[in-house]
């Protein structure tokens, strides 16, 4: 039951196989099981419960509010939630609980969907390995899967991989089968890149289309709320709920359809798939590579048009997001000095030393280092050379995107990541500003032009962990695109984690002897 | 350590659901005891040649290039690095209301400007500075009336200090002390 995709659970709740009661109790315990995975900052267990009960009563009278009534879902701890703590996984927040619901939230709620909890990220989504929050990393699932075991001999605890990040506590959420759907948010790439390494469905919508009411800002003129799903038809469903102009986000935009369910049998014939050639960087690694491949080939062979295109200014592309990013990070973050919400020092010398302290005690280095640089980008001496510059680099990477577009290009297909998740031993040996620059290399540049791009899981690679690839589209296209990479998701086989033998767990098991433990993999 | 099976749910075909067919057979055999480690380390190197084979055998798309298409842009284009002065740290600090702390706090801004050089690369004669991709259109504004509101306590709540209606900050019209100081009193208030 838990493995299921979100459009079959409902299914079975409306048809009765299953209760949203029974449905929410499984779902807690197996959140209970995989606590090992730090995916969960704050499990709402209760309030599921009450909620669960609630949706039971509607559903038993035949009066469901719609398809996610009943459906436990998670959400990234950037997303207010009234009542319930949102840390952004930072002492800064530690203790904060919002008085209000971000306008994504809400919309879930108001569907009837129960909130299980709220996910483990990087501190304020500054990273790529959700490695860096101050509630301690988050486990790749698959690193306690049997291929990644059987693969690399890995019997050692501290052989797990990354989730990546920044919403690993959302992917693993998803992956591990405790929630049917997760709220992240993609700044840079921060959904598409853990649900790559994940092996689940990441959607980042066109900018605007999704409102940011009530999510921590990052960057502002990047920010988009991400949805991470078991299926590509269940982002659509998602999505289709969560769109749409807010009165209180006035950069969110109407949208351009209703969208209802994807076509099953999309007909790729007449798409012309454009493969970027910017997109081989360099440490692109082999099996990412193949399966790129791969895929085109699937495409051509079902009769798409598939044609090499070129984005020049891709390589400058991860620069540019780095000083945007900086400088925006800077400004938003001026906003913690401990006077009306957060950490607050003790330090009470003066107003300033107050504010210096509070910052100094609630950022990690990864913050700091940030606002530092940003403001350092931000000076009256650089604001020309370092902002301004970046922002005309980000015109001709927008145009770069619109001239392919505009030659008759309906997606692109490109890796989501350079690679399978790494070890977290090795992840860490470099710091997080050059794993950001190497993690982020395909993903932020439709960030900077604010188009919808889709991860979609393709293939386990030789250690067992899974490979994704993304699909790009225009702006405003995002059903189409859900519509390629479904018909792409049909086509790759890609496994998905059962949940049959969980209780075969023996990881906290102290009488299982070394040798047990290798055979029993 | 078996914390999950795995189960092919979808249909495939393909190159990786051979290879996830072979990882299912190996998993179906998880029987658990010892006896069995030989003949499963057997079997999995045949999966991992079959792999190996299927990987490379397969025949490159050849829209999709072989090789990387681009390298980091050489040192001896960049501009000379920029440096950072003892007085320019105070600045930096004093603004952003955040220390570096040490040392490599340092070597971290040194390195994210030299990444941010490789921008003087790239030609951007005549091209405009881009703020927002939503540019192109006017963005909903709603009437100018009050909405909501009245939640004065609510927010108040959310503060660690207050009097009636007021949020209570120390002292104010103070410099930040000198470095030294600063260092010293945020060391003290290290959590």
């Amino acid at each position: 039951m838990l493995s299921l995709t979100l459009k079959e659970v409902s299914l079975a709740l409306r048809e009765g196989r299953i209760s949203p009661t029974e449905l929410c109790k499984k779902c807690l315990n197996r959140i209970k099981k995989t606590q090992h995975l730090n995916a969960y900052i704050t499990v709402t267990e209760e309030l599921a419960l009450k909620q669960a009960q609630q949706s039971e009563t509607r559903l038993l009278q035949g009066v469901p509010k719609g398809p996610l009534d009943g459906i436990p879902f998670a959400v990234k701890d950037n997303f207010c939630t009234k009542d319930i703590k949102t840390t952004c996984a930072s002492k800064m927040l530690k203790d904060y609980t919002p008085p209000y619901n971000a306008t994504m939230v809400q919309k879930l709620l108001d569907q009837g969907a129960i909130l299980m909890g709220k996910t483990n990220m990087d501190e304020f989504a500054m990273g790529a390995g959700s490695t860096d929050g101050t509630f301690g990393p988050v486990k790749n699932p698959w690193s306690y899967a049997a291929p990644y075991r059987e693969q690399t001999g890995a019997v050692q605890d501290s052989d797990w991989v990354i989730t990546g990040g920044s919403s690993g506590g959302s992917a693993a959420a998803v992956a591990s089968l405790t929630s049917y759907l997760a709220l992240g948010s993609d700044t840079g790439g921060s959904t598409r890149n853990p649900g790559a390494l994940c092996g689940v469905v990441a959607l980042k919508p066109t900018y605007g289309l999704l409102s940011r009411h009530g999510l921590i800002p990052l960057v502002n003129s990047m920010d988009v709320p991400g949805i991470l799903t078991r299926s590509v038809n269940d982002a659509a469903i998602a999505l289709g709920i969560l769109q749409g102009l807010d009165v209180r986000d006035s950069t969110t935009v109407p949208a351009p359809s209703s969208l209802a369910e994807l076509p099953e049998n999309f007909d790729v014939k007449n798409i012309c798939v454009g493969i970027p050639k910017e997109y081989h960087a360099p440490g692109l690694s082999e099996e990412t590579l193949a399966q790129w491949s791969r895929v085109a080939d699937l495409f051509e062979r079902a009769g798409a048009q598939v044609k090499q295109v070129s984005l020049p200014h891709t390589q400058y592309s991860i620069v540019c997001y780095h000083v945007l990013c900086h400088a925006e990070v800077a400004s938003n973050m001026a906003r913690f000095d401990g006077l009306e919400y957060g950490h607050r020092s003790e330090t009470d010398s003066s107003t300033e030393a107050m504010y210096a302290s509070t910052r100094h005690e609630g950022f990690n280095d990864v913050v700091r280092g940030r606002i530092l640089s940003g403001n350092y980008f931000l000076l009256k001496q650089n604001y020309q050379h370092y902002f301004v510059k970046a922002q005309k680099v980000r015109r001709l990477i927008a145009d770069d995107f619109r001239n392919v577009f505009s030659s008759g290009v309906d997606v692109l297909l490109t890796p989501t990541t350079l690679a399978d998740a790494a070890c977290y031993q090795d992840f860490t040996q470099e710091d997080n500003r050059t794993r950001s620059a190497q993690e982020d290399v395909f993903t932020q540049p439709s960030n900077m032009a604010g188009l919808p791009a889709v991860s979609v899981p393709t293939a386990l690679s030789r250690r067992g962990l899974p490979i994704g690839l993304q699909l790009v589209g225009p702006a405003l296209h995002d059903k189409k695109l859900l519509s390629v990479a479904q018909w792409m998701e049909q086509r790759v086989g890609f496994p998905s984690i059962s949940d049959s033998d969980y209780s075969r767990e023996s990881r906290n098991d102290p009488r299982m002897t070394k040798r047990e433990q290798t055979s029993a993999v | 350590m078996s914390a999950f099976s795995l189960a092919v749910s979808r249909t495939s075909c393909g190159v990786s659901p051979k290879i996830i067919r072979s990882t299912c057979k190996l998993l179906s055999n998880d029987g658990h005891s010892a006896t069995n480690v030989e003949k499963k380390f057997h079997r999995r190197s045949c999966c991992i040649l079959n792999v190996r084979r299927l990987y490379s055998s397969q025949p490159h798309h050849p829209k999709v290039p072989q090789q990387p298409t681009w390298e980091a842009v050489p040192e001896d284009q960049l501009p000379p690095p920029a440096q950072i002065p003892a007085d320019l740290v105070d600045k930096l600090e004093r603004l952003a209301l955040v220390d570096f702390r040490t040392k490599q706090g340092l070597e971290c801004l040194e390195k994210a400007i030299r990444f941010a050089d490789q921008l003087h690369v790239v030609d951007t004669t005549g091209v405009e500075p881009m703020d927002s991709v939503l540019e192109d259109r006017a963005l909903y504004l709603r009437g100018d009336t009050v909405k909501e509101g009245d939640c004065a306590e609510e927010l108040l709540q959310l503060s660690k200090k207050t009097v009636e209606e007021y949020f209570v900050a120390p002292p104010g019209n103070i410099p930040l002390p000198r470095r030294e100081e600063r260092a010293a009193m945020l060391k003290h208030s290290e959590l």
